[in-house]
């Protein structure tokens, strides 16, 4: 199968500090990737790069097929459109939630689809009362997101992203900033998007997730990727000793493995797993 | 009194034409600051060092002498205005200064993540700016941005001195055929007031609308 993302020895440097050196991979359709890794090792700038927030210094990046020209940083009518073509259909979710605090939560959801894609406001909106029932907020419409709880502001962030029909999500550690009782409700809904075949990239530090929900598992470390392979390869018989150092300081794997498949058909919940595991 | 009363309709006239002046310097104002701000704010050097001048030179020198610069001083070299088009024009790159002071200190308060959500939806960064950036910014700065147009309504009383009929210089003509100046200062200084206090209740009136939309 052809991959939906190709990343061809990327390279991003800030000034004379190169953060990452050289980054290779190919992303298939339908795969759910953890990222793992210390603070600083690029895990944030390597997601960045993908939707090019950050330009990258070198390499080469194709996105469904097409190779991606993102040329110089700058300005210029023809390279912004070809950004926003790509991000368009790259959705990114960050660790604070960033939601617009003077729209309200469908105003939030339709704002994209109106103004990148043109969808009328009444498909629109319609499409985000569906999303909103989806993740059991569908009260919430009109509220403000001041008004919402983080873990909701989190999942109205995620289905934000998913109005604008994505083929692959980015997710940058975003159960970081949630109380502990509020990260099972977000980490569900990753998990039932990846049930339904949503292309993912995942920074993470939940360990449950990466076990879990995963298919694959890379390991950042110094802007290289150290060690990657399936998940329950890479979390549970590292080979490399530097994955093995950073995996015996984060909190240790507890609670069972459980598969796509067990969740879709409701046999598991990464709630529980989790607090099991916590 | 009788004398007041009978002034009254030309005063309002005064008073019409002290708003009509303090409304288009505050929009123009609004305009020249947000293009300073963005100036200033930008990484091209061609952009950001005359903006940076701007700013400088318009607050570090008193207004009077910049509409006396403007009004006397520009028609040595050909460019004469009328006394209503230079006090505007004048007026307005003096406020603009300093909302773009404003607008700058509002843009820095915006977190980092209301910039790169929209960019990363798929939004252009003029649409970003827009509909994302610039409605918040708006609210942040309402309280400031007000400041300045009561400084500004109040200022319009200095173009009395290059002849433009607004209240003050109204009320100077006034006087001189009543010989009443505290009965006429007085009456000014309440129209300043009564114009004042309307901008400042409208102010709060969309502060606490805001505060309930958010
Ligand atoms: N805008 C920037 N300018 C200069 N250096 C930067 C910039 N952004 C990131 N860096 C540097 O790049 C390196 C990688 O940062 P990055 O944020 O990608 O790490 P990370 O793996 O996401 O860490 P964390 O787990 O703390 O989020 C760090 O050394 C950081 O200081
Ligand atoms: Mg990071």
């Amino acid at each position: 199968m052809q991959p939906l993302l190709q990343v061809r020895n990327l390279r991003k440097s800030y000034g004379s500090l190169e953060v990452l050196h050289g980054i290779s991979i190919d992303i298939a359709p339908g795969e759910v990737v953890a990222i793992i890794g210390a603070s600083g090792s690029g895990k944030s700038t390597f997601l960045r790069c993908l939707n090019l927030l950050e330009t990258p210094t070198s390499g080469e990046l194709c996105f469904d097929g097409k190779p991606v020209e993102y040329g110089e940083e700058g300005w210029g009518w023809r390279r912004e459109k070809q950004l926003q073509w790509l991000r368009s259909q790259i959705g990114m979710v960050f660790q604070s939630f960033n939601l617009w605090p003077h729209k309200t939560v469908i105003e939030n959801i339709i704002e994209a689809p109106m103004i990148v894609k043109n969808v009328p406001r009444y498909e629109a909106v319609a499409e985000a009362e569906d999303l909103l029932r989806r993740i059991g907020l569908a009260e919430k419409r009109d509220a403000f997101p001041s008004r919402l709880s983080g873990g909701q502001q989190q999942r109205v962030a995620i289905i934000r992203s998913l109005a604008m029909k994505p083929k692959l999500m980015l997710f940058d550690e975003v159960t970081s900033s949630l109380d502990p009782q509020l990260v099972g409700e977000v980490l569900n809904l990753m998990a039932s998007l990846a049930a339904e075949g949503m292309t993912m990239l995942a920074v993470t530090h939940e360990m449950s997730f990466a076990r879990s929900v995963s298919t694959r598992t890379i390991f950042f470390d110094g802007g290289v990727i150290a060690e990657e392979g399936p998940s329950h390869v890479v979390l549970n018989h590292p080979r490399q000793a530097r994955t093995q150092r950073f995996l015996s300081r984060t909190l240790p794997v507890i609670g069972p493995a459980v598969t796509v498949a067990e969740i879709q058909s409701g046999q598991a919940r990464v709630a529980q797993d989790l607090s099991a595991g916590a | 009194m009788q004398s007041v009363f009978a002034s009254l309709p030309g005063f309002l006239y005064a008073t019409w034409l002290t708003i009509e002046i303090a409304v288009l310097v505050i929009l123009l104002s609004w305009g020249f600051g947000l293009v300073a701000a963005l100036g200033k704010r930008s990484r091209i050097a061609i952009l950001r060092v005359p903006c940076d001048l701007y700013i400088w030179f318009v607050r570090g020198t008193p207004a009077m002498i910049q509409i006396f610069a403007v009004y006397f001083g520009l028609p040595q070299f050909g460019i004469s205005m009328s006394p209503f088009v230079a006090g505007v024009i004048t007026l307005s790159l003096n406020s603009g200064a300093y909302v773009a002071e404003i607008i700058r200190g509002g843009l820095m308060a915006i977190p980092k993540g209301q910039y790169e959500s929209p960019i990363a939806l798929g939004l252009s960064h003029a649409q970003s700016f827009r509909r994302i950036i610039l409605p918040q910014v708006a609210r942040i700065i309402l309280p400031a941005i007000t400041n300045e147009a009561v400084a500004t309504l109040k200022n319009t009383s200095l173009l009395s001195v290059i002849t433009v009929v607004e209240l003050t210089f109204h009320a100077q003509i006034v006087i001189a055929k009543t010989f009443q100046p505290f009965q006429f200062y007085i009456l000014a200084a309440l129209i300043y007031l009564l114009l004042t206090t309307l901008l400042t209740r409208a102010s709060a009136l969309l502060e606490a609308r805001n505060a309930v939309r958010s």
